[in-house]
C-alpha cells in the first residue's frame, strides 16, 4: 500500500504538470489516521498531501459532476468497486467521458475501524495489513485480528479486481476478498420472515433515522441537481416537512429512485451514522430486478439500457409475480 | 375499536384515461354495480402512476389501492404500461418485502369495452380489502412504537 501510495503520489503530480488534467481526486488524510477524506488538487506541489492506505473507502465518482459541470478534465483514483459508478454517471449523461481520466487503483478491501475498536483495541495508534492479519498498534501493545473480520460490510460483498472503465492502471491488480458466499442471503432471511417480523424489523430499522441525508449524499445513483426531499420554498438546505409523505417514505422513495442504477457499493450503509441496514433495500430491488426481468449489473458497462427505462413484452404481471414468489420460499 | 361489519374500506382505483376509465364508464351504462367506496383518479396513462402516488395514497389512509391501465400491447401511448408494469412489480415487492400493504395494492389490466370485468375487477378487489380490514401499517413505518 506505502507504495501504491508513492505510485499515486507521482502519478498524479505527472498529470497535473504535463497539463493532461486540471484537477486530481484522492484522498487526503483527515482528522485521524482511519478517516482519510476525498482531495481535489489542482496543482503538482499539492500532490504529496494525497494518501493511499486501508482507510480510503470513499467513492469519488460523485465528485465528477461537478468537475464535468466546469468543464475541466479530471483524473480521478478508482477502486475496482468505484468504476461501476462511473459507468452509471456516464450511462445517466451526467458527466462527460472525454472529461474524465480514469486510474484504476488496486485495492484489497477497506477496513472498518468500528470493528477493530469493537474487536477489544483500545489506545490505537495506527493499523497496518499483513497478509491475512491487521496489526493493530496500540498504546497498550501490539494486537492481531483476522483481516476478513474486521472488513468494510460493503468489502464482504466484493465485486473483484477487475476495472470496469480504466484509461490506465495504477499497479498490479491485489488479491481482493474472496465472497462465495449468496449475497442475497439476508434479503432472502427477511422474505422469509412473516409480514408482521417484517413489518417490526423495518420499522425498528427506520425508526432510527435522523434525516441527516448523509446516504442520499454519497450515493452515485442520486445524481439529481435537484431532490424532492428538500424543501424548496426556503433557501436553508432543508429537509421536507415532518409530516409530508416525503419525510415518512423517504427510504422507499429513494431505494425506488436508484432501483436498477445502484451498483451496490454499499456506501449509503457505510456513512448512515444510525448503522441502518440502508444496503438491504437496494439489494432487495436488486434481486427482484434479476428474478422478474433478468440478471442485471448497474455500472458494468456503460450502454445497457437500465431495467426501469426498458421493457420486455413478456414481463411478469405485477401481483402474479410476487404472489408466485411467495408460494416458491 | 372499529368494529369490522361497520367497517367501510377506502380505496382509491387509478384509471387510465384511454381504457379502465372508459370502462367504469361503461359499467356505469351498463348499471353493473360495483361499490361506492372505490374512488377513482383518471390519470392520462398507467405510466404516469409515480410510485409515490401509491404510497401517498396509503399514507394519507387509504385501505386498498387499484391501478388499471391498458392490456399490455394496447396502450394508447404504445409502450406506457409496460414501463408501469416493471415499476408497479418492484414497488409491490418492496412493499411486501417491508411488511406492509404488499397485499393491499393490485394492479389490472381493463380495456374501455370491459364494462362488466371493471365491476368484477371492482367488487373483488373491495371484498378483498373488507376482509383485510383497516390499514394502519404504512403511517407507522418510521414510528416505533
Amino acid at each position: 500500500m506505502q507504495k501504491i501510495e508513492k505510485l499515486l503520489q507521482k502519478r498524479a503530480a505527472e498529470l497535473l504538470a504535463e497539463g493532461t488534467v486540471e484537477r486530481v481526486l484522492a484522498w487526503q488524510a483527515g482528522e485521524f489516521f482511519y478517516d482519510n477524506a476525498p482531495a481535489a488538487v489542482g496543482s503538482a506541489d499539492e500532490c504529496d498531501k494525497l494518501v493511499y492506505n486501508e482507510f480510503c473507502p470513499a467513492n469519488l465518482c460523485k465528485y465528477l459532476i461537478e468537475t464535468s459541470h466546469a468543464g475541466k478534465k479530471t483524473a480521478v483514483f478508482l477502486k475496482p468497486c468505484d468504476t461501476y459508478g462511473v459507468n452509471q454517471l456516464l450511462k445517466d449523461n451526467r458527466i462527460k467521458r472525454e472529461l474524465v481520466y480514469a486510474i484504476g487503483t488496486p485495492c484489497s478491501g477497506m477496513l472498518d475501524i468500528n470493528k477493530i475498536k469493537a474487536a477489544g483495541a483500545k489506545g490505537i495508534i495506527s493499523v497496518s495489513v499483513d497478509g491475512d492479519e491487521v496489526v493493530v498498534n496500540t498504546a497498550y501493545g501490539e494486537k492481531r485480528l483476522a483481516k476478513a473480520d474486521v472488513l468494510l460490510n460493503k468489502c464482504l460483498m466484493c465485486k473483484g479486481a477487475a476495472y470496469k472503465i480504466a484509461d490506465e492502471e495504477l499497479a498490479e491488480p491485489l488479491t481482493v476478498p474472496q465472497f462465495t458466499g449468496d449475497k442475497f442471503a439476508k434479503v432472502k432471511e427477511i422474505e422469509a420472515m412473516s409480514a408482521e417480523e417484517r413489518f417490526a424489523f423495518w420499522q425498528s430499522e427506520l425508526s432510527k433515522c435522523i434525516r441527516c441525508n448523509a446516504c442520499r449524499d454519497i450515493c452515485p445513483a442520486c445524481s439529481c441537481e435537484q431532490c424532492i426531499f428538500d424543501k424548496s420554498d426556503t433557501p436553508v438546505a432543508g429537509k421536507a416537512y415532518a409530516d409530508e409523505v416525503e419525510e415518512q417514505m423517504y427510504h422507499i422513495i429513494r431505494a425506488f429512485h436508484v432501483a436498477g442504477r445502484c451498483t451496490g457499493c454499499g456506501e449509503c450503509a457505510r456513512v448512515c451514522p444510525q448503522g441502518i441496514h440502508l444496503e438491504l433495500l437496494n439489494m432487495k430491488f436488486m434481486k427482484d430486478i434479476n428474478s422478474f426481468f433478468g440478471q442485471y449489473q448497474a455500472g458494468a458497462d456503460s450502454e445497457t439500457p437500465a431495467p426501469q427505462v426498458s421493457y420486455k413484452q413478456n414481463d411478469p404481471e405485477a401481483n402474479s409475480a410476487v404472489e408466485g414468489r411467495e408460494q416458491h420460499v | 375499536m372499529l368494529e369490522k361489519k361497520n367497517f367501510e374500506p377506502k380505496i382509491v382505483a387509478f384509471c387510465c384515461n384511454w381504457c379502465s376509465y372508459a370502462g367504469a364508464d361503461g359499467a356505469g351504462t351498463a348499471r353493473k354495480h360495483y361499490p361506492a367506496n372505490i374512488k377513482i383518479i383518471k390519470v392520462p396513462c398507467s405510466c404516469r402512476v409515480n410510485p409515490l402516488f401509491i404510497l401517498r395514497t396509503f399514507q394519507r389512509g387509504a385501505d386498498g389501492v387499484i391501478m388499471c391501465g391498458c392490456h399490455p400491447g394496447d396502450c394508447h401511448y404504445s409502450t406506457g404500461n409496460y414501463y408501469a408494469r416493471r415499476r408497479m412489480t418492484l414497488l409491490l415487492s418492496m412493499l411486501d418485502y417491508l411488511g406492509v400493504a404488499g397485499e393491499r395494492f393490485r394492479v389490472e389490466w381493463v380495456s374501455a369495452a370491459e364494462g362488466a370485468r371493471f365491476a368484477q375487477v371492482m367488487n373483488d378487489f373491495a371484498e378483498h380489502i373488507a376482509a383485510l380490514g383497516e390499514n394502519v401499517k404504512l403511517r407507522d413505518l418510521r414510528c416505533k412504537k
